[in-house]
């Protein structure tokens, strides 16, 4: 009995609602005018990314939006699809976003692999073994206002990527059949992935599919792990392959390399803490006493002592700065320092206490110079206000001659 | 020969030659009058003392500043932090540069509000009015020879509003830049202007000022005739008086500059984005206040070129004061008195609106 009142209100509204003929679009016209679950599409298509381009929904959905008639513009003579199977949304979506001749007269330098990498992921696996609860298209992108990524109100911008897959991936019962866990994002929102991407809205920070995929989402294997936080972090992970840790973390069935040391999700910032002392996540493994246990002290030490070094060089050079004194060549050499201090950080993923030394040596030997910079600067203020008080001095003791020599001339005449 | 012989024929010698007894009657006959406004005087002396400081302190600053602008702001680094005292000549020059035009402006008041420049002393407050604009081109071109980004994004401000005067404004915003925008072109004319073109003209002026001053001798109140009031003799009497003024205001400069050393800042560049809060030298403050203040659009007109059309007038009327205000030998009169209305009114504006300009 629904379809008949529908398809009837559908063609009284065209006829009655002035203005409402088919000169737009038949289907943005006639759902407009239904108040039912229905109207939906015809209300959020203002926002979507195919309309701005000039698409309409015939153009996904099939039929001719140029007839007021519903039975002519939703006749499955003229190709009208009506709403796909949730099975098939992929496909749906591809028959235009993998035709590279067809994106590109309306995004050139968009891919047109997602159907493909879909394919491949957990979620496409899923859905093609008959799983309709998996995440399609639509899960992620949204339906009828479908925006683009880079559009911040879009679902998949990298500000609100990560809660779009919470939506599913926190769902502790969604996820229950699955058996994986749901504290994912809860845990991301502590790391410093996140601080960069929300707190300094630097959208090249990582969210999840920064290391998942988005299209092809899987989790990474153990032994591709360090190559995911290596598209970033190049350098750690070409040090990291060299080291003795990467045979062991990162083989098959290994331990899952840079997260053994730095978790997954919740990246925290490093510290010599995660070296040595009651926290150090190298004790893990290693025992204290044992040479790698000795190295990993030792490091954690020139790390702690050239970061105090350069701290003391700054407090000693700000000081200068705010009492006049000009060290700005000793501040610009100071950022040489730091980047020193970065190095030896960097080095550590080696663990080999001989590569860091080099940069420690070097930071520390800047570090002294700048600290000597500053108290030089600070002394030479001091001995400026010391000629300072003597010339006023000399000057007071010259203004008060000339006053007697004018005393006594003035008196005498 | 003895000694006061020798030295009588020494003197004699150069006097034929440099005319020292005329100077030496010059300095006997020279009288200051003694009066409540005596200390008013001493404004003139200090400026001119000032302007003494700013050409031997330049000098010094010469010899190792370097007018490029891959040099200009390292070599200004360089004066401050390896330079024997370097440091204590740019804060220096760059202090005393500030007191001067500060100086000169309570010197322009007190002879406006003492009426000095009545007849027959108008070519002295003209050439005053003159020397003032000088200092404050010096001012300007002097700002931005450090090149740092402060400097940089104040002159560009500053040619801009230049460039906005009617008819002859982008011709002037050409001048100075030397080009479109500012640039190595610059810094090459502003330093001309500084080193040599301005003081050339200011000393030229300020012979002028003193030879017109010596000429039509100190102005007196116009209720206090001259005949009428006790003198000092400016030699040594005045000078000695001027001398420990001289030396107050040496102390107070080796003060400022010991104490807040001019800071350098960071080198100019071109392709960063303006410094927040960027403002002129404190003596531009209250114009570019003003021009802040007014809407961008006054009926048709444009704001900016209505606050410049503003500031013409107002600087016609100043500079023309001896020829308006001063319609009788004493200076009395309807006109003297709006003459002090309008110089009240402009101490008031200058003053809340440098305020203002510095504190919003």
């Amino acid at each position: 009995m629904r379809a008949p009142k529908i398809l009837f209100l559908l063609w009284f509204s065209v006829w009655i609602v002035p203005g409402s003929a088919a000169a737009a679009d038949s289907c943005v016209t006639c759902h407009a005018a239904i108040d039912d679950a229905v109207k939906g599409p015809a209300a959020l298509i203002k926002n979507d990314v195919h309309i701005a381009h000039g698409l309409s929904c015939a153009d996904c959905h099939g039929g001719d939006r140029t007839s007021d008639d519903p039975d002519v513009s939703m006749n499955k003579a003229k190709g009208f699809k009506g709403k796909p199977a949730r099975a098939t949304i992929p496909k749906f979506c591809a028959a235009c976003h993998s035709s590279p001749d067809y994106m590109r007269k309306y995004a050139p330098r968009e891919r047109v692999d997602q159907f493909e990498l879909y394919q491949t992921s957990v979620h496409g696996k899923r859905l093609a073994a008959g799983d309709t609860a998996v995440a399609t298209c639509i899960d992620c992108h949204s339906v009828h206002d479908i925006r683009a990524v880079k559009d911040s109100a879009a679902p998949v911008h990298p500000l609100r990527v990560g809660e779009t897959c919470s939506r599913c991936h926190s769902d502790a019962a969604k996820m229950a059949p699955y058996k994986i866990p749901t504290n994912q994002f809860q845990e991301y929102k502590t790391s410093v992935h996140w601080e960069a991407l929300s707190k300094r809205g630097d959208l090249s920070a990582p969210s999840c599919a920064s290391c998942h995929g988005n299209h092809g989402a899987k989790p990474p294997q153990a032994e591709s792990v360090s190559a995911v936080c290596g598209s970033c972090h190049v350098l750690f992970e070409q040090l990291y392959e060299k080291s003795v840790h990467n045979a062991v973390f990162s083989g098959a069935g290994g331990g899952g390399g840079c997260m053994v040391c730095h978790s997954n999700h919740a990246v925290h910032y490093p510290s010599t803490a995660m070296l040595a002392g009651p926290k150090a996540v190298c004790s893990g493994c290693h025992d204290a006493g044992t040479a790698p246990a000795g190295a990993a002290t030792q490091m954690a030490g020139w790390l702690d002592g050239l970061d105090t070094a350069l701290k003391k060089s700054e407090t000693v050079l700000a000081s200068a700065e705010q009492s006049g004194m000009e060290v700005s060549e000793a501040q610009v050499r100071l950022i040489d320092g730091r980047e020193n201090l970065v190095k030896a950080r960097l080095a550590l993923h080696s663990m080999k206490p001989a590569e860091m030394q080099k940069p420690v040596e070097a930071g520390m030997a800047i570090a002294q110079a700048t600290q000597k910079a500053g108290e030089f600067a600070l002394h030479e203020k001091d001995t400026r206000r010391m000629g300072l008080a003597v010339s006023v001095l000399l000057i007071g003791i010259v203004i008060l001659a000339i006053r007697l020599l004018l005393r006594r001339m003035e008196s005498s005449s | 020969m003895s000694a006061a012989e020798l030295k009588a024929k020494t003197f004699d010698w150069f006097d034929e030659r440099l005319g020292l007894r005329m100077a030496r009657d010059l300095l006997d006959h020279k009288v200051v009058p003694l009066h409540p406004g005596t200390a008013w005087y001493y404004f003139g002396g200090i400026t001119l003392f000032l302007f003494g400081v700013q050409m031997f302190t330049g000098l010094l600053l010469l010899l190792y500043y370097r007018p490029t602008v891959a040099e200009a702001f390292d070599s200004v680094r360089f004066i401050m932090t390896r330079v024997e005292f370097g440091w204590l000549i740019r804060s220096i020059h760059s202090w005393s540069a500030n007191l001067l035009i500060f100086f000169a402006f309570v010197h322009m008041f007190s002879v406006m509000f003492t009426h000095s420049y009545r007849r027959p002393r108008e070519l002295t407050w003209l050439s005053g009015i003159a020397l003032l604009g000088l200092m404050m081109g010096f001012g300007f071109s002097g700002y931005l020879l450090p090149w740092n980004q402060i400097s940089y994004f104040a002159t560009k401000v500053g040619t801009d509003v230049a460039g906005t005067t009617p008819f002859v404004g982008p011709m002037l915003a050409r001048l100075l830049r030397g080009g479109e925008d500012v640039g190595a072109a610059t810094l090459t004319r502003f330093f001309a202007f500084h080193v040599m073109i301005l003081p050339l003209l200011t000393c030229g002026l300020v012979g002028l000022h003193l030879l017109l001053v010596q000429k039509a001798g100190m102005s007196t109140p116009k209720h206090l005739p001259a005949h009428d009031l006790s003198h000092m003799k400016f030699f040594p009497n005045f000078f000695l008086r001027e001398l420990m003024v001289w030396y107050g205001v040496l102390a107070l400069l080796g003060s400022l500059a010991a104490i807040f050393p001019w800071e350098l800042g960071e080198k100019a560049d071109p392709f960063a984005s303006a410094p927040a809060g960027i403002r002129p030298e404190w003596y531009f403050l209250a114009q570019f206040y003003t021009l802040k203040l007014i809407p961008s659009h006054v009926w048709i007109i444009e704001g900016e070129l209505l606050g410049l059309a503003g500031f013409g007038l107002l600087a016609l009327v100043w500079v023309a004061l001896p020829f308006w205000a001063a319609t009788k030998p004493d200076g009395s009169g309807g006109r003297a008195r709006l003459a002090t209305g309008v110089g009240i009114f402009l101490v008031c504006y200058l003053f809340t609106f440098t305020l203002l300009g510095y504190f919003k």
